[in-house]
């Protein structure tokens, strides 16, 4: 388990600006935010440099969930979008690939709302996958709460997905897997 | 590992000219030798991504359109990162890299340039290769190059489940129906003599100790875990002879300029295009 935890940062002008890219949600699974999702990483304010109309010029960092998730471009768009509703013309988005994202990072809050949305969200920790023996925790049903589901393929509609299918009320579903 | 990579991609674009100069104003100096060795990792991985990205509407089931769709996603990932950082150390974008080179400037191994072939072959292909960039990245995550490190971190989690997929197939279409047993078994035959290629130590390698991974090391762990693989489906480990490859320099298989002209052909019709 990674302890690798992004953290709202403490001081008043960077706190503002993480609120506003905090409200970005993925494009894929709109009811998750950035922030829940773990990609939101930090937001820092850049010392000493303002745009023209003296506000301070903010860095945010991300991190994507797949290497060749496309998601990345709409949500460095829409960061850039949002902070610049609330005045901020200088965003600058940094993409990050260390720490490797982990679905460890996703929120509890997150992954509630991941399962009131239909998506099943990751059962276990990521660190389980690389033991000698490979402990699968079963996958409950987001529509019936059944544990009594099957793997359909491993491979689902987005990098992030795997598709799964209810044993008891027949339904497939989307699973975010363990990464 | 590091609270903050090296690594400043800018995300959905090539790394722009102000990242590179402030990468290397922040000390960030891309050698060519370095440069040289992520462009061999990048070039693997969008070879192989462009192969497999053929099978999607082609695929037994749809099921295997969406996996193999994903794990050329994935790899294509990889390999966006892995040429940024080697373009960085030319003033090239990935863009550059990936539609402006020439056949002869491509630094892939004949493994991945190989035809799909039917479904049989193109998971042997990738067991073998999944088994191979498995181990690989296993050892590039402890690189003394961070920003060859972090990429290797990040795909390692994906190849994981890639090695898995392959394994899984391996072992239905090999302990299947005869037919997919014989299918299977002529698939690993077919890619057997460009298996030699990935495991071949060289100058470059020689002259990038602590930052590169010595390929002849990773054959005992592949071997061990294919052998199992193989004995577990009930099929034979290939007994073939390696085939004359480029060892990773101007030559190329004669697959790789049919990939090149489609891959390509966008980008050179349409210079400065986006999309």
């Amino acid at each position: 388990m990674s302890t690798n935890t992004a953290v709202r940062p403490a001081e008043a002008p960077a706190a503002k600006a993480w609120d506003i890219a905090a409200t970005i949600c993925d494009p894929e699974i709109p009811v998750l935010t950035i922030e829940d999702l773990g990609i939101l990483r930090a937001v820092a304010v850049v010392p000493g440099e303002y745009d023209a109309a003296g506000t301070p010029a903010v860095e945010v960092t991300i991190t994507p969930t797949y290497s060749g998730c496309p998601a990345m471009d709409t949500i460095r768009d829409d960061i850039v979008a949002a902070l610049g509703r609330h005045g901020y013309a200088d965003v600058r988005v940094k993409l990050v690939l260390a720490p490797a994202w982990t679905t460890d990072w996703m929120t509890g809050e997150g992954k509630a709302k991941l399962e009131q949305y239909g998506i099943a969200p990751p059962t276990g920790l990521a660190g389980v996958r690389t033991g000698p023996v490979r402990l699968g925790l079963s996958v409950k049903c987001p529509r019936c709460n059944s544990l009594n589901t099957r793997e359909i393929t491993r491979f689902g509609s987005t990098s992030c997905k795997a598709l799964y299918q209810c044993n008891d009320c027949k339904e497939p579903f989307d699973y975010f897997k363990v990464l | 590992m590091s609270g903050e990579s090296a690594t400043r991609i800018t995300p959905g674009n090539a790394l722009r000219p102000e990242d590179i100069a402030e990468q290397v104003a922040a000390g960030t100096k891309v050698s060519e030798d370095v440069a040289e060795y992520a462009l061999r990792l990048g070039d693997d991985a969008l070879i192989l991504a462009q192969r497999l990205s053929w099978w999607i509407s082609r695929a037994p089931e749809i099921e295997e359109d969406i996996a193999l769709g994903n794990v050329a996603l994935d790899l294509l990932g990889h390999a966006r990162s892995f040429l940024t950082y080697a373009g960085s150390a030319w003033g090239k974008s990935e863009d550059d890299l990936a539609y402006w080179r020439q056949e002869s400037e491509f630094r892939s191994c004949f493994l991945v340039e190989q035809p799909n072939g039917d479904f049989g072959k193109t998971i042997a292909r990738q067991l073998v290769f999944s088994i191979y960039q498995h181990e690989l990245y296993s050892r590039l995550v402890d690189s003394a190059d961070e920003t060859l490190a972090a990429i290797a971190a990040k795909s390692l989690k994906e190849v994981d489940y890639h090695r898995d997929h392959a394994i899984q197939w391996t072992l239905r279409l090999g302990d299947g129906t005869e037919e997919s047993h014989r299918r299977m078994q002529e698939g690993l035959n077919s890619v057997w003599p460009y298996v030699h290629e990935l495991f071949v130590d060289d100058e470059l390698i020689e002259r990038l100790p602590g930052v590169a991974v010595r390929p002849s090391e990773l054959r005992a762990p592949f071997d061990a875990l294919l052998a199992q693989v193989l004995g577990e489906a009930t099929l034979e480990v290939p007994d073939v002879q390696p085939a004359m490859t480029g060892n990773r320099g101007t030559r190329h298989s004669e697959h790789l300029g049919y990939l090149l002209a489609e891959m390509q052909v966008v980008a050179r019709e349409h210079p400065g295009a986006t999309w």
